[in-house]
């Protein structure tokens, strides 16, 4: 017979029970109980019929195709009065997939640790601590648009195992990219992945809206400690990062991940060849001589994400003569900025000066952090 | 939760593209979903997602609070238009009946508010309890507990009640037991005196 008083607290174990989620001790008891109660018999019998009936939701990774398309047929019925700025629309489009992914993974998918390789060596993060990482960076971004920043009080952790960084840290705040996302994972620790998810997917909704409420051209100056980027700039950065890393915990769990679309990757990629003569600047020991042209490289991008770039490589003048051209795949260019191919065994065309494509190869890695 | 949906639908409204991704996001695979249980074709179905969420955005202020979730009314808007679309093709009712039948599982448990619903998603086979669904969704034992328990009864509920597979809703007049009992669903349990439910 079952203990008087425990009848209340067995049948509030009943959904739990019909859905197989009680430990076994309590489940052995309620089946007990069941033998003594018809009503309760009952009830249970029709809770299991229900819970048969369930079927695991729909996969959440439908198509980044099918997303694109239906919004797209939405706004040409009904423009939008507050649209999200060109410059945001990759870092939308991204954000979306990386979160389609996270939503589809299992406990032992979380458990998974993805490779994040970069120039100055490999990180091995689980899932969840790249999306903390993820989060810590865009944390820039919404210091910027006056959204908290996502370390809150946090600080890094006093440890000895990061590399030493090589940039300064500003005003005492954690400044540098691993220092934040170091901070960031400790600070999660507890945390279940799902918390972790919905900490960085309301992080990047709130940008997303930021950027449409803004005035439009992005201009505001992101400080990300070593290097400041106009905020329309620093999105593009992020779509980046989000689709290379999402690229990453994809590979680990064994997941297909499409690129970005071609005219999000050639915006990614317009990007990587603006910043590019930045790097030859700030490398180069001397500045060119004043009234010399100084050489430039044109980049020739195939596929789908086709397009041109005359790219400095003596600092930035407008008026620098090619030497060389290189032509290589779009995505091709985008893994050899996120130091996710080698620079000497990619498959480029080559005309010209060949010193010049090499130093353009070996250069496009430096791009890449953690 | 009903308070994100009224912020949801008031920038919807607004015309904010931002809420039109965010309307994608968290119900496409709902919208899909029924679409093809009901459809039985891949391209069909897309098409009619892309036209339940044209609808949606280019008259957002159809939804109002009173109808239910705004998941649980775009549950509705897109049973009701798939059987339309099927109507189409199709003149054999019995048939049709029954495809609208084949999704109504589905549908109960996708109408669900996001707090049961969640509760209740598969994935207890793996050895998780009870005490691990409280943990992951933050909240107590009892409230976990309480809302598997509610849940199921309105799943349970909904699957009992007879289905019009034949409705040709002007506007929802499904059986809809749980949508009642979901409207002011507030996400802490109300002590559970004796017998929740229908």
């Amino acid at each position: 017979m079952t203990a008087p008083g425990r009848h209340d607290a067995l049948r509030s174990l009943l959904g739990a029970w019909a859905l197989g989620a009680c430990p076994r001790d309590e489940a052995a008891e309620v089946a007990r109980h069941l033998a003594d109660c018809p009503e309760c018999a009952e009830e249970a019998s029709r809770l299991r019929g229900a819970a048969a009936e369930l079927t695991p939701d729909e996969p959440l990774d439908l198509s980044a195709t099918l997303r694109r398309q239906v919004i797209d047929w939405c706004l040409g019925r009904r423009p939008p009065e507050l649209p999200i700025p060109v410059w945001a629309g990759p870092y939308a489009a991204e954000s979306a997939k990386l979160d389609a992914l996270l939503r589809d993974l299992g406990p032992a998918e979380w458990q998974e640790v993805a490779e994040l390789p970069w120039h100055g060596g490999v990180q091995r993060w689980r899932p969840a601590e790249v999306v903390c990482h993820l989060t810590a960076v865009d944390g820039y971004l919404a210091r910027t648009v006056g959204l908290p920043d996502p370390l809150g009080g946090a600080r890094p952790p006093v440890v000895g195992r990061r590399p030493p960084a090589p940039r300064v840290p500003q005003r005492g705040e954690p400044a540098d990219v691993l220092d934040r996302t170091l901070a960031l994972i400790t600070a999660a620790g507890g945390d279940d992945p799902e918390q972790v998810r919905q900490r960085w997917r309301r992080q990047s909704r709130a940008l997303l809206q930021a950027a449409s409420a803004g005035d439009g051209d992005g201009g505001a100056p992101v400080d990300y400690g070593f290097a400041v980027l106009p905020l329309r700039d620093a999105f593009l950065d992020r779509a980046f990062e989000c689709w290379i890393h999402g690229d990453d915990i994809a590979r680990a769990v064994d997941y297909p991940y499409p690129p970005p679309a071609p005219a999000h990757l050639h915006r990614l990629i317009d990007l990587g060849a603006r910043i590019l003569p930045r790097l030859f600047a700030a490398r180069r020991a001397q500045p060119v001589p004043a009234g010399s042209p100084g050489r430039a490289l044109r980049l020739v991008i195939d596929g789908p994400a086709a397009g041109e770039w005359l790219i400095p490589l003596d600092g930035s003048g407008g008026s620098a003569e090619p030497v060389a051209e290189m032509a290589l795949d779009g995505l091709e260019f985008c893994y050899l900025a996120a130091a996710h191919r080698d620079p000497d065994l990619i498959p480029v065309g080559r005309e010209g000066d060949r010193d010049a494509i090499r130093q353009v190869l070996h250069a496009l890695p430096l791009l890449s952090r953690p | 939760m009903s308070s994100s949906d009224e912020g949801l639908a008031l920038r919807l409204v607004r015309g904010e593209e931002t809420a039109l991704g965010e309307l994608y996001d968290r119900f496409a695979p709902l919208v899909h979903g029924l679409a093809l249980r009901v459809l039985d074709d891949q391209d069909a179905a897309e098409q009619l997602t892309r036209d339940v969420f044209a609808q949606v955005w280019t008259d957002p202020g159809r939804w109002h609070p009173g109808q239910g979730t705004l998941r649980s009314w775009l549950g509705r808007l897109t049973h009701r238009r798939a059987v339309q679309r099927l109507r189409e093709d199709c003149g054999d009712e019995r048939r049709i009946a029954a495809r609208s039948a084949a999704a109504s599982a589905h549908h109960a448990v996708a109408s669900l508010p996001d707090p049961l619903r969640e509760a209740i998603a598969p994935g207890h086979h793996d050895g998780r309890t009870y005490r691990d669904t409280a943990r992951r969704l933050g909240i107590s034992e009892t409230a976990a507990k309480h809302r598997m328990r509610l849940g199921l009864q309105l799943v349970a509920g909904e699957l009992a009640a007879p289905h019009g597979g034949a409705d040709d809703g002007h506007d929802d007049t499904r059986p809809g037991a749980h949508t009642g009992a979901c409207d002011g669903f507030c996400p802490e349990p109300v002590p559970v005196a004796g017998r929740p439910g229908p």
